[in-house]
């Protein structure tokens, strides 16, 4: 045995303690969205992506997006975009890669509480699309975009994509490998882009496939979304409430089935 | 066993900081910890010894409150990793096996914020000089080497000030001086009133190190106690010497005690084994001197516990 006594000055002496929920929780959802704006390959999804579909499409006439400014058609269906590139597929990779790597395994070994992570989560979630929604509205001006409108009524749209969609992107980053939710989530997203009202209007699509494709949370909120937007209509209660209810699904079923490890 | 009025906890003075009892835990079909009982006293280092898969980390996890006993009871400063979470976790700190930080943090951002999870936290520059993080800069977690990813792991289970912390594999895969700057740490930490508990595979790091081994195969504790403890019980040690072949040994074994033992391996060599102490040693060299023999390079073998831990493991390799 090789006595070598310490001299120690007492800078371990146990002070234990938490700290205050409320800096707990800022502290997360300042990490957690650092993490995703330092991510290339979310800033591509999050970002250029949405941003490229309204310059493209706004100067170009590739898709015939009907009467009126493409860029009217054009700028809801790419917020609804940007909000589920956020809290869908972006929440999807990144709490997928987390549990995989024993994020979310270690965290839980510190003095934050697990619904305290997923507050922090959800602040990060609405602070990345509050400045994608900045961004886009701002180049969706300079397009000449003249939005029309209930407000309020577009915020409840997006508040309850953002829920419906977490809940979704939650659901898969807690039951899949971390790989497959990867992939899932990249092909959902392409897939929601073409077949969700994002950029192609929903009347390409024949009658009975579109009855489908309307139940699609990504439509309801593009949908909803260009309703009040573009057509100045007041509340959208059939989209509000396909919305409403992936939300309770969604999050209901992340609630029951998200493993930690 | 929880405490009724909030803030008093159910610790005794000198009750054990971890108390483990017949702990089951199984994987399946799978019994990875079979009837397992330890018992961590406060304030003091103790390591936990085991070929790979054991069931170490099994073990500890269990105690971190991430697994939940299938049979046995767990008692962590006196109260239930799993129900008594969230008045544990500021209180314990947990170094992991491997992981458990953001693919693109950087050591010094993630060190930062599990020091800002906690009310008193230490000073974190000062901790990532005395771990050699300085030099990991603005290099994400996902390209630091090994070494640097460990030690931050141990900074990150220290940074919260707590009373007790499970370190697994603290050392594993780092270069000696690393390992001895972790050694230096883990010392300090017992020095300065924290209860220590690591696993690992090195029987000079448990030497070094700890008060108390735990020896654990197949899911149960086979030896405990302090590593002189362990290598004087069990294992038997030998004394040797050299002299003129042919020695009668039948008048030593008379004068040894009982279940001494005396062979001579080569002429001219001999082996005496059992409980070797100062008397043993005299009466040896007594016999010699009477025999007018010259008792050549004697020497007194003591067992290391890496003899111990094979003579109690086997030798052959686990799967
Ligand atoms: N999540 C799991 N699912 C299934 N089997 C597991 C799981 N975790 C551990 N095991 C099995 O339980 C046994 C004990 O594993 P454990 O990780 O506790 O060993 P260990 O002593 O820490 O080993 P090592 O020294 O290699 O880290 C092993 O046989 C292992 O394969
Ligand atoms: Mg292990």
């Amino acid at each position: 045995m090789s006595h070598v006594t310490s001299t120690s000055d007492g800078a371990f002496t146990p002070r234990p303690g938490a700290a205050p929920l409320s800096r707990m929780i800022r502290a997360q959802a300042a990490l957690e969205t650092r993490m995703l704006l330092r991510n290339g390959e979310q800033l591509l999804l999050t970002v250029v992506i949405p941003t490229l579909l309204l310059v493209l499409f706004s100067a170009v006439d590739i898709v015939d997006t009907g009467d009126g400014e493409a860029v009217d058609f054009l700028a809801p269906g790419v917020l609804a975009l940007a909000v589920m590139s956020t809290a869908f597929t972006g929440q999807a990779i990144a709490t997928g890669f987390e549990r995989r790597y024993g994020v979310l395994k270690r965290l839980g070994a510190t003095p934050l509480p697990r619904w305290a992570l997923m507050t922090a989560k959800t602040c990060s979630v609405l602070v990345t699309e509050v400045l994608q929604i900045v961004l886009l509205t701002v180049i969706a001006f300079a397009l000449g975009w003249s939005p029309q409108g209930n407000p309020f009524a577009v915020l409840l749209l997006l508040v309850l994509g953002t829920a419906a969609f977490s809940g979704l992107g939650l659901l898969m980053a807690g039951t899949l490998k971390a790989e497959v939710t990867l992939a899932a989530a990249n092909l959902v997203f392409l897939l929601l882009l073409v077949g969700g009202g994002v950029i192609v209007p929903m009347e390409k699509f024949p009658g009975g496939v579109r009855a489908a494709l309307e139940l699609l949370p990504i439509s309801a909120l593009s949908d909803g979304l260009r309703d009040v937007l573009q057509h100045g209509a007041g509340m959208p209660w059939g989209d509000l409430g396909i919305l409403a209810v992936w939300a309770v699904l969604g999050l209901g079923a992340a609630a029951k089935f998200f493993r930690w490890e | 066993m929880r405490s009724v009025f909030p803030g008093d906890t159910p610790e005794a003075p000198g009750r054990p900081a971890v108390e483990v009892r017949g702990l089951v835990k199984r994987y399946g079909p799978k019994t990875a910890v079979d009837g397992l009982d330890l018992s961590v006293a406060r304030g003091g280092l103790t390591a936990v010894l085991g070929p790979n898969g054991a069931g170490k980390t099994t073990t500890i996890e269990t105690c971190e409150g991430y697994r939940r006993p299938d049979a046995g009871t767990v008692r962590v400063l006196g109260l239930d990793p799993v129900a008594d979470a969230a008045a544990l976790r500021p209180r314990v700190g947990v170094m992991l096996q491997s992981g458990g930080v953001y693919a693109g943090a950087r050591a010094e951002e993630m060190l930062r914020h599990v020091a800002s999870l906690h009310a008193h936290p230490l000073d974190v520059p000062s901790l990532i000089d005395r771990l050699g993080l300085g030099s990991c800069g603005r290099t994400p977690y996902r390209r630091l080497s090994g070494g640097q990813q460990q030690r931050l792991a141990l900074a990150m289970a220290v940074v919260g000030r707590p009373e007790l912390v499970f370190l697994d594999e603290p050392t594993a895969g780092l270069d000696p001086q690393a390992r001895h700057a972790t050694w230096e740490l883990v010392r300090e930490l017992r020095t300065d009133g924290v209860t220590v508990v690591l696993t690992t595979h090195y029987m000079d790091e448990a030497e070094a190190l700890a008060d108390d081994v735990a020896i654990i195969d197949s899911g149960k504790v086979i030896a405990q106690g302090s590593p002189e403890e362990l290598c004087r019980g069990g294992a038997e040690n030998t004394l040797r010497f050299s002299g003129r072949p042919g020695l009668d040994l039948g008048s030593l074994l008379k004068a040894l005690p009982a279940q001494s033992t005396a062979a001579e391996l080569t002429p001219g060599t001999y082996r005496v084994g059992g409980r070797i102490d100062p008397q043993l040693l005299a009466t040896v060299t007594t016999w010699c001197a009477q025999n007018g023999v010259m008792p050549d390079r004697i020497a007194v073998e003591r067992h290391t516990l890496e003899d111990v831990f094979l003579e109690l493991t086997g030798k052959e390799l686990r799967a």
